[in-house]
Formats: structure tokens, sequence, C-alpha cells
């Protein structure tokens, strides 16, 4: 058995192509099913009615496969009456998803905050508002970080299967490319390859932001450096 | 000294599930005084102060705070906050936060203060709390005793009429419960009013312009502090020389 990349290297433009759209799509799901999810944490919190509807929306996310998520939203949304392209919903069923599992980790930062700090901003005369926004938020998020990281990580790889309701991503692209060139074993070494580098900017991207928001890890890894 | 307390307590009931902590507790503190509750663990002391500050709701009595009737069911509770400045056993600072922010939170968000006044103040009561230095450090850069200056610092900058301090020291080894001692001195001579609740005996004998004693959830005695040296009940004189025999160990 011989490699030869050179028939799979030729069709970089469509993993190009695919590779910004992994990414695009990993943004949007990342950036929406952050909001969605730290407000149902909000919610799970809070309890009441509203919080009984997150609970139900996180536990049916979290216990369902998420390809059955893609199918019943692309074929549902479909039977009654939205046509909407491959991408749209398949950003909506990854934002859907992410958000489902951003509302337990963000829960478990928020409950991680010790009710001596709640109280402490009680007396200073924070308003609920102000407490949640600088209280309890930032820290919480601060405190389960990495497992978010790892999280929005996680989504951009499982993106992979919305080339099932063929929306053009990177593995759709890899998939056309492995029937052009009849080079299957050379086209998903090389899809491997794209999806490590896109972890890579994920990864980078996260650090970055890290860096930007907690200010306070910044400085004391410099004092201890 | 004005005659009309800042603080009243009256006959105030207070019970967790079966157990009566409060019962029947009454005293007044007038604008300037420094009272300090004294008492065994579980005699209620916390507990009373908590209620000063609504963190605890009575179940009878009347407390008013700075003309703020607490049982009135229209109370504005962060009206009543911006009065009375609280500094608990945990410090509770922000963990986030540089020592400046903690400083300037409250003051910036809840007194909508310009920044540059909030640092003007977060300075000043940092240098007064001996911390000037220590304004852009974070909270586990600090010793126990320096969050405890910095904790009294964030409640300075609200310019609250009053402050309560919970054990304040109680987590601190002797060198560093010392420094906010000294700092609380200082607070009281500024003419700050003050309900402290503490164990370190000597210190209450000195600040206290009023101790009050409390016991099993009632005051068992009250006044100033030469109380402790001819003591009245049963209860304090024991409490007394148990606190002395602890001190001479």
């Amino acid at each position: 058995m011989s490699f030869d990349f050179s028939s799979v290297f030729d069709q970089w433009p469509l993993f190009l192509h695919g590779a910004l759209l992994t990414l695009e799509l990993s943004v949007v799901a990342t950036v929406a099913g952050f909001v969605i999810g730290t407000a149902c944490a909000l919610a799970l919190r809070a309890g009441g009615v509203l919080g009984g509807i997150c609970q139900v929306y996180v536990e049916a996310i979290r216990n369902t496969p998420l390809l059955v998520q893609i199918f019943l939203m692309y074929f549902g949304l479909a039977s009654l009456g939205f046509h909407l392209s491959a991408f749209v919903v398949a950003s909506l069923s990854l934002t859907v998803n992410v958000g489902a599992y951003t509302a337990e980790i963000m829960r478990a930062g928020l409950e991680a905050t010790p009710a001596g700090q709640i109280e402490a901003g009680e007396c200073l005369g924070l308003s609920h508002v102000q407490i949640y926004r600088h209280v309890l938020l930032l820290p919480a998020m601060e405190r389960v970080y990495p497992s978010l990281a790892s999280q929005f990580v996680l989504l951009m790889l499982a993106s992979s299967v919305t080339s099932q309701i063929s929306a053009e991503e990177l593995t759709a692209a890899a998939n056309y490319v492995q029937s052009a060139t009849f080079r299957p074993f050379e086209t998903f070494i090389l899809l491997a390859a794209l999806y490590v580098a896109l972890s890579l900017v994920m990864r980078l991207g996260f650090a970055a932001l890290a860096f930007v928001l907690f200010p306070r890890r910044r400085r004391l890894r410099m004092a201890t450096a | 000294m004005s005659d009309t307390p800042i603080i009243e307590l009256r006959d105030v009931q207070k019970s967790f599930g079966t157990l009566k902590v409060l019962d029947g507790v009454s005293f007044a503190v007038a604008r300037g005084q420094v009272a300090v509750l004294i008492g065994r663990s579980g005699s209620g002391k916390s507990t009373a102060l908590r209620c000063i500050d609504r963190l605890e709701r009575i179940d009878a009595g009347e407390i008013t705070v700075c003309g703020h009737r607490l049982a009135d069911p229209k109370l504005e509770l962060r009206a009543l906050r911006q009065d009375v400045g609280i500094v608990f056993q945990s410090y509770n600072l922000f963990p986030h936060l540089t020592v400046e922010q903690n400083v300037t939170l409250a003051p910036m968000a809840v007194k909508r203060v310009p920044r540059a006044e909030a640092r003007a103040t977060a300075r000043d009561v940092l240098a007064r709390v001996g911390l000037a230095d220590k304004a852009a450090a974070y909270p586990e850069q600090l010793s126990g005793g320096q969050q405890q200056r910095a904790a009294i610092a964030r409640s300075l900058a609200m310019q609250p009429k009053v402050m309560l301090f919970d054990e304040v020291t109680s987590a601190l080894d002797p060198e560093l419960t010392a420094e906010v001692l000294r700092v609380l001195e200082q607070l009281a001579a500024s003419g700050m009013t003050m309900v402290l609740v503490t164990h370190e005996m000597g210190f209450a004998r000195r600040i206290a312009d009023l101790l009050v004693f409390m016991h099993g959830g009632k005051v068992r005695e009250m006044g100033p502090a030469g109380i402790l040296s001819d003591p009245q009940t049963i209860e304090l004189r024991q409490f007394v020389s148990h606190e002395l025999a602890h001190a001479g160990q």
C-alpha cells in the first residue's frame, strides 16, 4: 500500500472552505450557547417555573444523542413548514446542544460561590442584579473556565456529525474529496490533522480570552513566575 | 452624644426552628457610642448583631436603626444597608477584585460615585487601616489581618452611620488580632457608632462605652465596662473568671 497525498492536497480550497465553515459554526454555537446556558443556569439557581422549564431542557438534551437532536430539528422544522438551510439548522442544533451543557457547568460554578460573598454584597447595598454581575457571574465563570473551554472544543469536534444533514462543514468537504480522489485514508488523515489544528486555534483563543477576562490569574501567575 | 439612640432593640424574640436564640433582648446605642456584646458561644450575641442589619428577621419585638424601623413591611433594605456597615469573621472580600476594586465597587455601583472620586475615597480609607500600599493586591496575596482591614476599609468607603463587627478577630493569631484591634480603636476614637461581638475581653474593657452580657438568648447584665469588675449575676461572674483563666494560660 502506498500513500499519495498529492491528489488530496490538490483539493485544498475545499478543505479550507470546510474548515472556515466549521469554525464559523463553532463560534456561533459557542457564543449563543454560552448566553443561553448562562441564562438557564441563573434560572436553575432561582428555581420556579422558569427553572423547571430549564431543567427539562437540560435533561432532554443531555440524555439524547446529538445526531438525533439534529435530525429532529432538521426534519421537524421542515415538517412545520420552516425550510431552513442545513447550515442554519446545524448552528441552531449545536447551540441548543451546547447551551444545555453550559447551563450545567455554569450552575456548578454559581453554586460554588461562598454564601458569605453574596451576604457581603447585600450588606454593601448592592442590588440583586449588581450582585449577579459583580459578585457571582465572573468568579463563577473563572472557576469553571477550563470545563467551559473544553466543552466548546468538544462542540467543534462534534459539529462533524452535521455533515449528516449535508451542512457544508469540514467533514462534509472531506467526504466529497475522498469520493472524488478515491484516497479515503489520506483524506481522513488530513481531516484529522485539520481538526487538531482547529482545536489548537480554539484553545489559543480561549487562553487569550482568559488573559483579558481574568486579570487576577494573569497577575498571580506573573507574581509566582 | 444625642439622647435618642441610633440603634434600639426592644424585646426582640428570635427562634431558629424550635431553638430560641433571642428571648426578649433590649438595648440601645447612642450616636458615637461603642457597644460590645459579650457572652459564651451560642448566647445569641452574633444573632443579635445580624438582626441589626436585617440579615436575620426577628419574630417579635422591635428594632430601630438610624431611623429605619426594621419591622416595617415597606423597609428600604438597601437604604438600611447604606447606613449600616458590617464586617464578618470570614472577611468575605471579593477574590477576583483587587483591594482597591473591592473598596470602590459599592460606592460606584450603589451610590453612583464617579470612579476618580471613589478611588480617592479608597486611598483615604485604605490609609486609615494601614493598607495604602496594598491597593493593587488581590485578597489572596494578603495576610488574614490585612484582609480583615481591607474588609473594614470596604465598609468604611460607604460612609456608614453605624458599623457592626461580628467576631472580626476570631480567625486571626494574636499578632494579626492586635493590628485589627488597633484599627477598631482608632475608628472608635474618630466617633464612629459601633457594635461589636468579640471574645477579646481586654479589648472589650478598653473600648466599650456599653457592655452587653448575653446568656441563653437574654441580656443578663448591661452597663459600662466596670460591670466586669463587679458582676451582679452568677453567669457573668463565671464568664469573667473563665475568660481570665483562659487569658492567663
